[in-house]
């Protein structure tokens, strides 16, 4: 066996033996222990930048919570399972969490599939699950149509729609208002979460005062985007706006490659991670993405010291899941305490009263009776989203102005809109 | 403007889908093996030189040259740890061994693709571009990097074809895949050939795997369509026949890129795959195999 080989052989057991050894000996320390320990199960793709953070930024919020004696004297434990961005192992991962681990509480995944994978377990399995990065509609609107059943869902994130708001918020002061952009064309991934997406950009930017004039979906396996760019530049927007996160390096790499005269913004899952400079060449130089939180930008007091905690324990800043991840496991902790209990529904009905000021923002979750129930409120004074710039290595925030720290730079092949 | 387009574009690619088939080929002309490592061999390469340029700042080119390097190695450690231990057995029925070297050289790919994913996660890494900026035709824009692409693997296939056609090394070569037996009365050791053979493959598979990072990055889930392409490129070709490979390659590529830009990107290789179940069945030897 090779070198890399044994290494990994070595490595990889342990890593996965960790949450049950963890487990084992807790289970030992059993008696001298004051309380049982709260578990919360982490399913997430430990293997992509945006996942990555989900496992890490839990446990960062955990150890928190645990040094500072824990939830009623109970600590946290967490146990990690890497799903590899697949549903069918999410799903096992979930039945053995709660099932052998007896985890209180599941937080899994940014992917929306893997999402709405686990939700019928949740429900039949009365456990509730929180996820820090899925966009789809879906999620909530299922919780909305079903709640008896779904109500043990809860998604913490913005909705799709809630997301596609937040763009045309920005493009409308940003790029409307300052660049004199006037027309539009949406490119997205085949996803659950950009349906709705989609749909909610051609409702949104014309309002901004965006005229859409090309609507390209394209599948999440797409090697070369140069036809996608030419049929984008065919239809002369000033404009595109992204709806991507499942890809990332490739479109941005080439637009950059190919100099496509056009500025790009919008969502853009990758770019919100710090590696996303590094895994690109610097080729995302110059684009424009919505963020939940950003490096440096103060936008609760929470803010920095989390991104700052966590870029020195893991040597790079969150992602956008991350700051989600993280506030989850403060929430959860607030209600397990009002709640006084783990029992499934009575920290339902606690997390329903959530109203926590996280890393984000305001955190407060829609009712039952609002069409999006159970995802995080979007609106002024409670989460609002970030407008950022890559620019020579760094993310600058430059929407809203409350927050911004520098100003947008057109990329040297892009030209003004007002020509 | 859209026929120029296309192309340009299909020129590149399928120049790309030619080299990274030519080692595949030979190597399966000479030995006899299918190596299921191949694509796992060209991310491997790829993401070498992501991680030597961006990760320890060594510039495009010395980034490119780990990367072939990589190539090289992955390839000769694939020959040493996988295939000649299994051509090798004596507990191994011989009618077998075509099998277990199919197994082991997808299970060897599999282990690579693991531990690209483990230790640089699965999200796709770009190569730095060796030249910068965009050329203008007609008013095709293309970026220059990807026409010395196209360039580089030209070059390369043509010092390939030099060297089995010209060189004496080459012939022999050429000889060991037409008639090994006759090449071992005559004296040569058809160990040290496959050696060679391999650290050829491995160097085209690096080049290849690099020049693919450049142009459209590259993760660990490339692996398999990586595979998969030049498998099918090669079985369009003829199995083992190099030539068959280079025009297989074009034949893809402008498929893929016409389709992409008269009906979607979405349906890319649909048409392709069309086409080679049809080879498959009129023509199973492929357009220019042996019987």
């Amino acid at each position: 066996m090779s070198d890399p080989a044994r290494a990994v052989s070595r490595r990889v057991p342990n890593r996965r033996m960790l949450p049950a050894l963890l487990v084992a000996g807790s289970m030992l320390a059993g008696p001298a222990q004051a309380a049982d320990p709260i578990r919360i199960g982490v399913i997430a793709e430990a293997q992509s930048v945006a996942g990555a953070s989900i496992p890490q930024a839990v446990q960062l919020a955990a150890d928190e919570i645990n040094a500072q004696g824990g939830i009623d004297g109970r600590q946290i434990q967490v146990v990690t399972y890497d799903d590899k961005s697949s549903a069918s192992d999410a799903v096992r991962a979930f039945q053995r969490a709660v099932s052998e681990d007896k985890v209180n509480l599941v937080i899994a995944s940014y992917i929306s599939e893997v999402v709405l994978a686990l939700m019928p377990w949740a429900a039949r399995l009365k456990t509730p699950m929180i996820t820090p990065g899925a966009a789809s509609n879906e999620i909530s609107v299922a919780v909305h149509k079903d709640y008896a059943r779904n109500k043990y869902t809860f998604h913490g994130y913005l909705t799709s729609h809630a997301l596609a708001q937040a763009v045309c918020d920005s493009a409308k002061e940003v790029l409307v208002e300052r660049l004199k952009a006037k027309t539009a064309a949406i490119m997205s991934e085949d996803a659950a979460w950009t349906r709705p997406l989609d749909a909610a950009y051609q409702e949104c930017l014309p309002k901004s005062g965006l005229k859409v004039v090309e609507h390209v979906r394209f599948s999440p396996d797409t090697g070369d985007f140069t036809p996608i760019y030419n049929k984008i530049e065919a239809a002369k927007p000033d404009l595109i706006v992204t709806g991507i996160a499942h890809v990332g390096v490739q479109p941005t790499v080439q637009w950059q490659n190919q100099q496509v005269p056009i500025a790009m913004t919008g969502i853009s899952g990758q770019a919100t991670s710090s590696t996303f400079w590094a895994n690109t060449n610097g080729g995302t130089q110059g684009v424009l993405f919505d963020s939940v939180a950003l490096p440096g930008v103060a936008l609760t007091e929470k803010t920095i010291p989390f991104a700052e905690a966590f870029t020195k324990r893991f040597g790079g800043a969150p992602s956008y899941a991350g700051y989600m991840a993280y506030d989850a496991v403060h929430y959860t902790a607030e209600a397990i305490k009002r709640a006084g209990s783990t029992d499934a529904d009575k920290l339902v009905e606690a997390l329903e009263k959530t109203d926590y000021v996280g890393t984000v923002g305001h955190l407060k979750f829609y009712g039952k009776d609002e069409p999006f129930t159970h995802s995080i409120q979007y609106g002024p004074g409670l989460m609002t989203s970030v407008l950022g710039q890559w620019q020579n290595g760094k993310q600058v925030a430059i929407w809203p102005a409350a927050t911004a720290n520098g100003a947008m730079i057109l990329p040297p092949a892009v030209k003004p809109a007002v020509q | 403007m859209i026929g120029l387009q296309i192309l340009v574009d299909g020129f590149a690619i399928s120049a790309l889908y030619a080299l990274g088939a030519m080692g595949f080929t030979l190597i399966f002309g000479v030995s006899g093996v299918l190596n299921l490592t191949h694509g796992a061999l060209m991310v491997m390469a790829a993401v070498a030189a992501w991680a030597a340029s961006a990760l320890f700042g060594l510039g495009s080119y010395a980034g490119a040259a780990i990367g072939v390097l990589c190539g090289l190695a992955g390839a000769l450690v694939t020959y040493f740890a996988v295939v000649a231990p299994i051509e090798r057995s004596r507990a191994i029925p011989r009618e077998e061994k075509e099998i277990f070297v199919l197994t082991g050289t997808l299970l060897w790919g599999i282990m690579i693709q693991e531990l690209v994913a483990y230790f640089f996660t699965d999200n796709p890494k770009t190569v730095l571009p060796l030249i910068e900026g965009v050329v203008e035709i007609a008013g095709v824009r293309t970026p220059k990097n990807e026409l010395f692409t196209a360039l580089i693997c030209w070059v390369v296939i043509a010092l390939l074809w030099l060297f089995v056609n010209r060189a004496r090394a080459g012939k022999v070569l050429l000889a060991a895949s037409m008639n090994p037996r006759g090449v071992t009365l005559l004296g040569h050791d058809m160990a040290k050939i496959y050696v060679a053979v391999w650290a050829i493959y491995g160097l085209l598979a690096g080049i290849a795997g690099v020049l693919l990072g450049m142009f459209l990055g590259v993760s660990s889930y490339s692996v398999g369509p990586l595979t998969a392409s030049a498998f099918s490129i090669v079985v369009l070709g003829g199995l083992g026949s190099v030539t068959g490979s280079l025009i297989a390659a074009y034949v893809v590529g402008y498929l893929e890129t016409a389709t992409a830009y008269l009906i979607s990107p979405a349906y890319r290789v649909i048409p392709a795959l069309l086409l080679l179940v049809a080879v498959m069945y009129l023509r199973p030897q492929g357009l220019l195999g042996r019987r």
